[in-house]
């Protein structure tokens, strides 16, 4: 190295960490492996038509976004985790012309028309969720049983949480078959099993917060229980534990601070209970993520971290 | 308990991050630098006013030699590190601020010729003649801010100093330089320790060096327990977690007690000296010798990481010479450590009082993306801050905004920029809204 040659002269800190949002992405993506896995185990093959559909869509319609708004395009993974978490969250026998129109509206309106990632306020898989119910009301009205081959049509059934649910099932059986996913739902929520495995793999590698599920699910419970529910039944049946893995967790939607968190989490447990109660649907998860997702701006303004120096030194003895 | 461990059971711990340390030096005794053909010495390498020099152009000076006087109280002079001719008062690129300093120029006899030492018996000066001397040899804090050490041993008389802190954490990567003297000069650094102890009259001190350095620590135990120091001196085993050497968060971990916002270690009764400066004390107080020199760790892409006693003015590029010559691939040539050293334009910077490492790398240069609002910065800020809203502020050109957010409590670090997912160079971000603060005149 010579004088001759040019010398860089970067801005400190020169040393970067492995953190990268791809990596951060393709973790989440390995996390919900798990829940795909099952919705194509429980309700058929058809649900791998759904999920390249809606990830092409996702993908395609972020490209042109950045290209009419002239900026870079990166192959980051949102919009695969978008694509898969919409198809999730979707009945297992949408059709693929809802699937294209809502994997459209996810990115293109919930997400870039925000700005793109980062900038979004709402999670863009429940916005285009929501967009299919309010646009397509009877798209969300056809629920089939766990199929018994993976070709099979399925046969029509009600959620767990729907009107008209009877079941032959023990109290025990049924606990069993909502804990491993044997009931009718959107195609990924199913199953807690798979979910919670997921979310072991997110803690595991840092990217959330124990306390956004914990706080969530437990509001739901208590909330159920002084309300003389089955708090069990009301914490696996429907999509809470989906919504509470992987999606009040998404870093750009939720607040900032753990304490945010916290209220963020307990906020849209109780929406849970309210609409499940009260509301005229049957499930509320995901209107409850979204209504907090709208508060998350005003609970960030509200809730900072104490800086340093802040108290009165308490140990003041410990300087003599 | 290591702090990896405290960290995974999620019990309760600093922030900050861990970078891998890196600290490749470590096992390579302190080596004496060849004296260099000529030195660069800007006149000011402190914080504070330049010192005025007081030598020509011709003038034969010798090792030791004041070559410029301070210039006021919180000023220190500068001296010659070689024995021969100034050769001329010319304009030198400070390593701190890339600007233009006047400096002194000074060409090798070769002879390495020393000016008288007067030594003196520092248990029987008075305060002021201890303080007049650490000032007299130019002493600045060689931790790497430079803040004139005589100033920092003058606190008001209001602010009651109950103990001394000294700072062998070392907790940038790469950087073994206090390491190094803290096996071998062990002696020095304890007796200047005591020298700081007899001048502000204070009874207690805590050692605190980063539990990575367990050699370290054995050794300056084993120097508490036989030295003689004037009360109860403490080497505390602080976890290896960045920025632990920062003051205020050594603060935090050895009284358990937090600096006020805007205030200073001795506003809670402390006052941190680094262990490279305590022996630059004793060299003072005790021989009269002023500070000509310094160890630094000439690391990264070099052929043998070395720990180098190097005369200030000293080009790096000689440096890195010594220890094999740089790597081909290398294009950054950093003063200090990774995380809060400055990027030199020119290797042959001269090596100043605040100057612990020089380290040589390969630029890492990443795209910048959107922030997606992940909290790490948040969680490795050792001063609570939400290190993201600057960057949020910043970009709106909201500078108002920012002091609501406390910036001028941050420390530059780092630990946020080093954790970020989207590479957002968010201490850059900082410093443009300080910057824009300053000039607004926002307090």
């Amino acid at each position: 190295m010579d004088n001759a040659k040019r010398l860089v002269l970067s801005s400190a800190p020169h040393l970067r960490g492995g953190a990268s949002i791809k990596r951060d992405m393709y973790i989440v993506i390995l996390a919900l492996l798990f829940p795909t896995a099952g919705a194509v185990y429980f309700f058929g093959l058809y649900v791998l038509p759904m999920l390249a559909t809606a990830i092409l869509c996702a993908i395609l319609t972020e490209y042109v976004a950045k290209w009419m708004r002239r900026q870079s395009f990166h192959m980051d993974g949102s919009a695969i985790i978008t694509g898969i978490l919409f198809v999730l969250v979707m009945p297992p026998r949408t059709p693929l012309w809802i699937v294209v129109v809502g994997s459209i509206f996810c990115i293109a309106i919930a997400k870039e028309a925000f700005g793109g990632l980062g900038h979004n306020i709402f999670n863009p898989a429940l916005a285009g969720r929501a967009f299919i119910t309010v646009s397509f009301a009877g798209a969300l009205t056809r629920w089939i049983a766990p199929v018994h081959s993976l070709l099979a049509d399925g046969i029509t059934a009600a959620t767990p949480l729907g009107e008209g649910f009877t079941t032959t099932l023990s109290d025990v059986e049924l606990y069993k078959a909502l804990f491993f996913g044997n009931v009718a739902g959107s195609a990924g929520e199913t199953s807690a099993l798979l979910i919670l495995i997921g979310g072991v793999i997110l803690l595991a590698f840092g990217l959330i917060k124990w306390q956004v599920p914990v706080f969530y699910i437990g509001t739901v419970a208590l909330l159920s229980f002084l309300l003389g529910q089955d708090p069990l039944f009301q914490i696996l049946a429907g999509g809470l534990m989906l919504g509470a893995v992987f999606m009040a967790t998404d870093y750009v939607t939720s607040p900032l601070t753990t304490r945010g968190k916290i209220i963020f989490a307990v906020g849209a447990g109780v929406l849970v209970v309210l609409i499940r109660t009260w509301g005229s649907m049957p499930e509320g998860v995901c209107y409850s993520i979204l209504l907090m997702n709208a508060f998350t701006p005003l609970i960030d303004r509200y809730v900072r971290p104490k800086p340093y120096g802040y108290v009165k030194s308490r140990n003041k003895e410990a300087a003599s | 308990m290591n702090t990896r461990v405290v960290e995974l059971l999620g019990l309760k711990c600093p922030a900050g991050v861990h970078p891998p340390s890196q600290k490749l030096a470590a096992g390579h005794a302190i080596e004496r630098a060849p004296l260099p053909k000529s030195v660069a010495l800007p006149l000011q390498q402190h914080i504070g006013a330049p010192a005025k020099a007081i030598v020509k152009r011709g003038d034969e000076v010798k090792v030791g030699q004041k070559i410029a006087e301070a210039d006021g109280f919180v000023s220190v002079p500068i001296h010659a590190t070689l024995s021969g001719t100034v050769k001329h008062l010319a304009t030198v690129a400070s390593p701190v601020t890339g600007h233009p300093v006047s400096g002194v120029i000074i060409e090798s006899d070769g002879k390495d010729e020393w000016i008288e030492l007067t030594p003196a018996d520092s248990e029987t000066l008075s305060k002021e003649d201890i303080l007049t001397r650490v000032k007299d040899a130019g002493i600045v804090g060689m931790g790497g801010a430079t803040f004139p050490t005589h100033v920092k041993l003058s606190p008001p008389p209001e602010k009651s100093i109950k103990s001394i802190i000294v700072n062998g954490a070392e907790c940038e990567p790469y950087i073994t330089a206090d390491d190094r003297l803290m096996l071998e000069e062990t002696d020095r650094i304890l007796r200047g320790l005591k020298t700081v102890m007899q001048v502000l009259s204070v009874k207690r001190a805590y050692i605190a060096i980063e539990e990575n350095k367990p050699e370290a620590i054995a050794r300056m135990r084993q120097g508490v327990a036989e030295g003689s120091l004037p009360g109860e001196v403490e080497v505390v085993a602080v976890p290896a977690k960045y920025p632990m050497g920062a003051e205020k968060t050594l603060v935090k971990s050895i009284l358990n007690t937090e600096v006020p916002e805007g205030g200073l270690p001795m506003d809670v009764g402390t006052l941190i000296q680094n262990v490279a400066t305590l022996a630059a004390v004793y060299d003072a107080v005790a021989l009269g010798k002023p500070l000509v020199e310094r160890v630094v760790t000439v690391t990264g892409l070099v052929g043998t990481p070395k720990n180098l006693l190097v005369r200030f003015g000293t080009a790096a590029s000689s440096l890195i010479e010594q220890c094999g010559g740089a790597d081909p691939s290398a294009d950054e040539v950093i003063f200090g450590g990774p995380m809060m050293g400055i990027a030199q334009s020119r290797d042959d910077t001269p090596i100043l009082k605040g100057t612990n490492c020089v380290l040589v790398k390969r630029s890492d240069i990443r795209e910048e993306y959107s922030c997606i609002r992940c909290g790490r910065c948040i969680e490795s800020c050792p001063m609570g801050l939400m290190p993201l809203q600057f960057v949020n502020l910043v970009k709106k050109e909201d500078y108002e905004s920012l002091a609501n957010y406390h910036i001028a409590d941050c420390v530059e670090c780092g630990a946020c920029a080093y954790d970020c997912p989207a590479n957002i160079p968010i201490v850059s971000y900082i410093k443009t809204g300080k910057a824009e603060l300053r000039k607004a005149g926002v307090r």
